[in-house]
């Protein structure tokens, strides 16, 4: 369990006053004990709503062993004057004797409209230099963190929370122009595409790969970016060129070309789906062999189809990371690169509808 | 002497393109058979780590488990039992609807290793599960029994047609110790080979598992600030350490039979020297890294029986303190004879003689009921040539050494000499360190998960070659042959200390062991 070892606050204060005070207490920890070892992984700016930062905390809390190294919380009321900030260094316990404990660092600093213009002048002395930065601004503002991607190499985002999925493809598309997105509903579907990847993978399977003729996803209904994606990222890894999706009621429909014949496109929402993502995935080859994989309690179920009709059914075992698992996983991609994204994600822009 | 035989080069085939990026990639449809399925490794190692992977999603799309083992029992009694032994021993508490899944999978077969019908049930099980997915699907057979049984099996298996399929892969995973001594091992190798081609074999040695060891690599070769010094031109001595603060634990009739040299020299520490000895790989493939690996055990020589007892120390444990408690002595240990010989210290001073490390020693140490537990590689660099200010008010100055921790704490550090603040020019050793637990979010997987999915991926390169093995075995036999014939040699150390006193005689001049 965590506890906090060291704490300051101050109002009225700066930048410089806060690093100070951060130099402070962690030369006061390592006199203490010299087994206290400052962590050195990833710095996180995460620009949120004052009202909403106590929501925030437990969300980061939740991320377990994930945690970023030093996160630095810049809380925003628009009305606020003064800068005020809180310090807070956190061991998950002591050291046991010959081993070390990780310390991890939370800077909490409250500012209002009046510090937006010098935005990047307050966060940049709080970051740990040499270290790479990701940017997370959960409740939008876009325009106002743009100035902080100057500092950062990775921007956190969750395209399912943006209202208008329209809306959210195009802005994880104009974000990767400038740091590389990481995208929570692009990491839900992580089990999706490895399963999907895995049932393809025996050498025999591989060649019907090309012969792929219709691709059904079922999402949650606030869920279709992940569907998207999905289909973007099939689009991508196959070399099909999908055209844009028409909407009929709750399901998009089209076509992606492929040299031998063009493969249609399904986009289902569920709406009995309880959790945001993907429900099931179904495709479907020229030969009539089919394959379902559906979310399931313990793990995904399995369903094919082969071109006789005869069918077969499975699970595969696997659990579900919960939405901290998969905001910790987030955190933990923003210190890799994963060159399928960003394909995917273009392959889902031309596919709006 | 056996030589690695690699596999008939098949037409590659298309690569799946849905495999890029992903982090983990996929393993092939597999039914895993554990023999010893009851036995101590299963229940503490094998089930839990399985539980792991699915709880991860990393098992195969179609996976079944079929324990064997000795005792009668029924398919419900052995799910039962993998249940109780995952709850028990897993890293994580299990998730009910995952686990549910995985033992759904399950099936069991009493019976002994040699009794043909053992296999036609086998045989059985494993064609209704193909039956029941409509393909072929791989199969593993993993020995965790009493090694006596591991050619048998084999064997069993060659006669039963389980060994090889025309559409499918057949592996056969072999716990450790693979052999007592370079007779056994070479013939357990010919039997084996007898019936399976190597690239079907995969010999565990689950130190290879361990991220700290596959960093070594990661740590030697994608840095080039050490690679220039890497040498005999720079490295004055290098000490592979494996301390353990415990005794026996209750393995006498393993423990008195093995011995130290036999449970971690011949294996464990031969592997961590060869990391740190190895010339770069060409390829991070199984057969580049092992053929590197192989040069090094070829390039040390063979010790002769004259030359043992100044290369060799052993040692056996008398009473003494240890956790702040009385404990006994080796031979008052429940199991073990009063006059046993065995040696629960070992020390070895060894050479590699080739272009980059002629006249290093490579001093090797391994205890049980020593001071504490540690497992170090220090590599001490030649000191200054000349220092151009006087010593005098300073703590003094020693060599450069580069320590690379693997348990308890994983990282790396390295001792320099600094300036004591102030106005006289003292100096003394300061540490620079580097804690993987301070950089890394993520934690390392157990050994046996990376290395279950790799056998089942029929990825080698973290399994030890029939070559290896025999090339380790010819270092250590000569002097577990002599070790077992005399009294003579064996010494004592207090429990909870550093270990005997003779352990300083296998030292050149100048150099130091290093305080466990």
């Amino acid at each position: 369990m965590s506890r906090s070892d060291a704490v300051w606050s101050a109002q009225g204060t700066t930048p410089d006053a806060i690093e100070a005070a951060l130099r402070e207490l962690l030369i006061q920890r390592h006199t203490e004990n010299d087994r206290y070892e400052p962590a050195r992984v990833l710095n996180m700016i995460a620009f949120v709503d004052r009202e909403w930062t106590g929501e925030i905390a437990n969300r980061l809390r939740s991320v377990g062993r994930y945690s970023p190294s030093r996160l630095l919380v810049l809380a925003y009321e628009p009305r606020r004057e003064r800068l005020d900030a809180r310090v807070s260094i956190v061991s998950d316990g002591d050291p046991a004797p010959g081993e070390f404990a990780v310390l991890r660092e939370t800077v909490v600093v409250e500012l209002g409209d009046r510090h937006l213009d010098d935005l990047l002048t307050i966060a940049d002395p709080l970051v740990v230099s040499d270290l790479p930065t990701v940017l997370w601004s959960p409740h939008g503002h876009y325009d106002i963190v743009e100035p902080l991607l100057a500092l950062s190499q990775a921007v956190l985002l969750d395209s399912l929370d943006e209202p208008v999925w329209r809306d959210a493809v195009d802005r994880a598309c104009r974000l990767s122009d400038e740091a590389y997105v990481v995208d929570l509903a692009w990491l839900r579907s992580i089990p999706w595409r490895e399963r999907v990847a895995g049932s393809f993978d025996p050498p025999p399977r591989r060649l019907e790969l090309r012969a792929i003729e219709r691709v059904t996803v079922r999402h949650h209904p606030a869920s279709t970016v992940s569907a998207m994606l999905l289909a973007g990222w099939l689009a991508s890894r196959l070399g099909w060129a999908p055209s844009a999706l028409v909407a009929r009621g709750d399901v998009l429909l089209g076509k992606a070309h492929v040299p031998r014949q063009d493969v249609s496109l399904r986009l289902e929402s569920a709406p009995e789906q309880q959790v945001r993502g993907l429900e099931g995935v179904t495709l479907r080859t020229a030969s009539g062999r089919e394959l379902s994989l559906d979310r399931g309690p313990g793990g995904l179920h399995a369903r094919t189809r082969d071109p006789h009709g005869e069918q077969r059914a499975w699970r595969i075992p696997g659990a579900s990371r919960g939405e901290g698992g998969v905001l910790g996983e987030g955190i933990r991609q923003a210190l890799l690169r994963d060159p399928t994204y960003l394909p995917a994600l273009k392959a889902a822009q031309a596919m709006l509808p | 002497m056996a030589v690695a035989v690699g596999r008939p080069t098949a037409k590659p085939e298309a690569e799946n393109p849905l495999t890029g990026g992903l982090e983990r990639l996929p393993v092939p449809p597999t039914t895993l058979v554990i023999f010893g399925a009851t036995g101590d490794l299963a229940k503490r190692k094998l089930l839990p780590a399985l539980y792991n992977l699915a709880h991860d999603g990393a098992l195969p799309q179609r996976f079944h488990l079929i324990g064997v083992a000795r005792k009668e029992k029924d398919h419900e009694d052995y799910r039962r039992e993998c249940e109780e032994a995952i709850r028990r021993f897993s890293r994580r508490p299990p998730d009910a609807d995952v686990l549910k899944i995985v033992l759904e999978n399950v099936k069991y077969v009493p019976g002994l290793f040699d009794d043909e019908s053992v296999y036609a049930e086998l045989h059985k099980l494993l064609d209704g599960f193909e039956q029941q997915a409509g393909e072929p699907l791989n199969r593993a057979f993993y020995l965790a029994t009493d090694p006596s049984f591991f050619a048998p099996i084999v064997e069993q298996l060659g006669r039963s047609k389980l060994a090889h399929r025309v559409d499918a892969e057949v592996r056969v995973i072999i716990e450790k110790p693979f052999g007592t001594s370079l007779e056994e091992a070479r013939e357990l190798n010919r039997r084996v080979l007898a019936i399976f081609d190597e690239s079907q074999v995969f010999r565990i040695d689950h130190y290879l598992g361990k991220e700290t060891v596959q960093n070594l690599m990661a740590f030697r070769f994608a840095n080039g600030m050490f690679e220039p010094l890497w040498n005999r031109n720079f490295i004055d001595y290098v000490q592979i350490t494996a301390a353990e603060d415990v005794g026996i634990e209750g393995r006498s009739s393993y423990y008195d039979k093995a011995g130290a040299l036999r449970d971690l020299i011949q294996n464990h520490m031969l592997q961590l020297l060869c990391h740190v000895a190895m010339e770069p790989p060409v390829s991070f493939t199984a057969e580049g890294v092992r053929n590197e690996k192989v040069k090094v055990l070829q390039a040390i020589p063979a010790p002769t029986p004259e030359g043992i007892p100044a290369m060799s120390v052993r040692a056996q444990y008398t009473k003494g303190h240890a956790g702040g408690e009385d404990v006994p002595g080796y031979v008052e240990e429940e199991g073990i004879p009063a006059d046993s010989i065995t040696e629960t210290y070992a020390a070895l001073r060894l050479e590699v003689d080739n272009w980059r490390w002629a006249g290093v020693p490579f001093y090797l140490r391994t205890g049980k009921r020593l001071a504490r537990k540690l497992t170090e590689i220090a590599v001490t660099l030649k000191p200054v040539p000349h220092l151009a200010f006087s010593q005098a008010g300073s703590l003094g100055v020693q060599a450069n050494q580069l320590v690379l921790s693997i348990q308890p704490n994983e990282g790396v550090s390295l001792s320099l000499v600094a300036k004591i603040p102030g106005t006289r020019m003292a100096i003394r050793p300061v540490i620079m360190e580097f804690l993987y637990g301070t950089s890394f979010l993520s934690q390392s997987p157990e050994a046996y998960e990376r290395l279950i999915t790799d056998a089942m991926r029929g990825d080698a390169t973290l399994f030890t070659r029939n070559d290896e093995i025999e090339a380790q075995w010819r270092i250590c036999d000569p002097i577990v042959k002599l070790w077992a014939s005399t009294r003579e040699g064996l010494s004592r150390y207090e429990a909870g200390s550093q270990g005997p006193e003779e352990a300083e005689q296998l030292l050149s001049d100048g150099h130091r062991w290093r305080a466990i």
